[in-house]
């Protein structure tokens, strides 16, 4: 019998006998765990016609807030996806953020200061209400014909990787069977159970400090706003606090506590409530009434696998990386390697592009994790440093701050996620808005009533700003989507034009931009259409 | 010229990081002499008396 590794907050895959279980069946992609990095692969691919097995050892979403924060690039991803709406609609939109020391603010910022884009820069959104929503996608889109399948208490047990696909094994509440896929894709958590099986490492810095979270519910009148206090003036909470409002009225509370402490004495509610209760009464003068709804201590790494591609295995999401929660990192690059995944996965499975497709899979998501725990690690070091002269420095910065405006780019509570703009990209002949070059993911705009990215179709588009409509383009199978916009409103001219009166961008199907030009030009086009399929130059 | 009080320095992050590494596995004395000769460096690149002057008011 299958004993549950945790609670649930929804269930929603329950477990149920299906055939495949008496047979060994072949399919095309079985990824393993319906986090949201796994469900929204599941989905991304079933849109495109590509069949997706996802395997899961427990029925549903589980318990806990956990990834509370999700930016604005997976908001577009979930939109393209079918589930951004209700994400947007339950979450706590917000863009400002305050940061203290002690008992004064020393800077403020705003994250979408732009006006023009269809999702907020942030969401707070509990993760089991982000992985219903997803799940709820994939009926809808079920419903409609997409062959995408989720088989609960389905636990993966050994993992043989094979030339051409990979056989797995599988315990259920009715025994075990087992199955074969041409790839497999582990997304499977920080601690992956695949991972393991396969003997590979997950090298990287740990951070010696334990953070313990308090999610409260309580009725307070706080700004919907990211406060970050450095040394806080209230009792008990460490050398750093957070507090930030989540969905029904429950606030996310985070102390830093350091690295010599009791785990489970920490964990007691009595201690937690002291804790809490001081910080809501520097506040407010009173302590609220209030629920403990969740809590937590957790430390943390900043490490990553060195390939995130072994054969006919990929690993995405935790399970290949893991980074500070600081700077929401963790779950929107997830989400943001399913996205890159899914249209590779889709094209070279149809035979439209080459298996080298897959290869820059690992080499683009490589990068952007790079890039994360850069971000992620130089955050850390400021709020927790670990020397006598990190601490004096990190201290004059936030003295200074406090006086100077220089001083305040330094301050670091944390650099909030971006999308990684890959280094490898098709060529810029427009040299346009550095925000929109090859490489970056395409920045929102409104046209006509709606917005840009809603209106990109799902595979490779040629967008024509301005000038004249692009001609018919294609690369062996692969057709290309072609979208015109003659009369760009002002944000989108500023966003994509600069100062050229017409450009043409070649767009991936995950929405990253390959290639940019002034005017079309069908064998720049193609040349880029081949890069973007991973195509080795012929020299 | 006035001394500069906003923001100057691209990278900052990446300043910051440099210098902590420059730090890295000195002892206290050490890390103050190299404090010591990082700022008559920069003092000397900077090359203007008032501003120096106006910056050793502004960190005081």
């Amino acid at each position: 019998m299958l004993d549950d590794r945790y609670d649930l907050e929804f269930r929603l895959w329950p477990y149920g006998h299906v055939p495949d279980q008496d047979t060994t069946a072949r399919h095309p992609v079985v990824i393993v765990g319906a986090g949201p990095v796994g469900l929204a692969l599941a989905l991304d691919l079933s849109l495109r016609g590509t069949p997706a097995l996802v395997l899961d050892d427990s029925e549903g979403a589980g318990m806990g807030s956990k990834a509370i924060c999700f930016s604005k690039r997976t908001l577009d991803i979930a939109t393209r996806l079918g589930a951004g709406a209700p994400m947007v609609e339950k979450g706590v939109v917000w863009q400002v953020g305050r940061v203290f020391h002690r008992d004064a603010q020393v800077f403020e910022f705003d994250l979408q200061p732009d006006p023009g884009h269809r999702n907020p820069a942030f969401i707070n959104l509990q993760q089991p209400y982000f992985e219903r929503d997803l799940f709820e996608a994939i009926q809808r889109a079920q419903a409609e014909g997409a062959p995408i399948e989720i088989r609960g208490r389905n636990r993966v047990t050994a993992v043989d990787p094979g030339a051409d696909g990979v056989r797995v094994e599988i315990d259920t509440p009715d025994g075990p069977y087992a199955l074969e896929a041409d790839w497999l894709v582990a997304c499977d958590g920080a601690r992956s159970p695949t991972r393991t099986m396969l003997g590979l490492g997950f090298e990287g810095r740990v951070f010696e400090d334990n953070f313990l979270i308090a999610d409260v519910r309580m009725t307070a009148d706080f700004p919907t706003e990211r406060w970050f206090w450095f040394q806080p003036p209230f009792d008990g909470a460490g050398d750093s606090a957070l507090l930030h409002k989540q969905p029904d009225d429950i606030w996310r509370i985070d102390f830093q506590l350091g690295w010599e402490i009791e785990r489970s004495r920490e964990l007691e509610p009595d201690r937690i409530r002291a804790r809490v209760d001081a910080m809501l009464s520097s506040q407010t003068g009173t302590v609220p009434d209030y629920e403990l709804v969740w809590t937590s201590i957790y430390t943390f790494q900043c490490r990553r696998m060195e390939r995130f591609r072994h054969g006919r295995v990929l690993f995405a999401g935790d399970s290949a990386h893991q980074v500070s929660p600081f700077g929401a990192r963790g779950a929107n690059s997830g989400v943001q390697d399913a996205d890159n995944l899914a249209w590779k996965l889709d094209l070279v499975l149809r035979g439209h592009a080459s298996d080298a497709l897959i290869d820059s899979y690992a080499s683009e998501r490589e990068e952007a994790a790079d890039e994360n725990i850069l971000n992620s690690s130089r955050a850390t070091d400021f709020m927790t440093p670990k020397t006598e002269i990190s601490r004096m420095f990190r201290d004059a910065v936030l003295d200074l701050a406090g006086r100077h405006a220089f001083a305040r780019p330094m301050v670091n509570s944390g650099r909030l996620s971006t999308p990684c703009t890959y280094r490898q990209a098709g060529e810029d002949a427009l040299g346009g808005p550095p925000e929109t070059r090859p490489g970056a993911a395409c920045v929102d705009a409104p046209v006509g009533e709606g917005f840009l990215l809603e209106r990109l179709p799902r595979g490779f588009t040629l967008l024509a700003i301005g000038g004249d409509a692009p001609p018919p383009a294609a690369r062996g199978d692969i057709a290309v989507d072609r979208l015109h916009l003659p009369a760009p409103t002002a944000e989108l001219a500023a966003r994509y034009l600069g100062d050229s009166p017409s450009a043409v961008y070649l767009i991936r199907p995950d929405l990253h931009i390959a290639a940019r030009w002034p005017d079309f030009d069908a064998r720049a086009v193609d040349r880029a259409l081949a890069q973007a399929l991973g195509e080795r130059p012929c020299l | 010229m006035p001394l500069i009080l906003d923001p100057n320095l691209p990278d900052p992050d990446g300043f910051y990081q440099e210098l902590l590494a420059a730090h890295e596995g000195l002892t206290k004395s050490e890390s103050d002499a190299l404090n010591a000769r990082l700022i008559l460096i920069l003092a000397n690149q900077i090359g203007d008396r008032a501003v120096l002057t106006e910056a050793l008011r502004a960190a005081r």
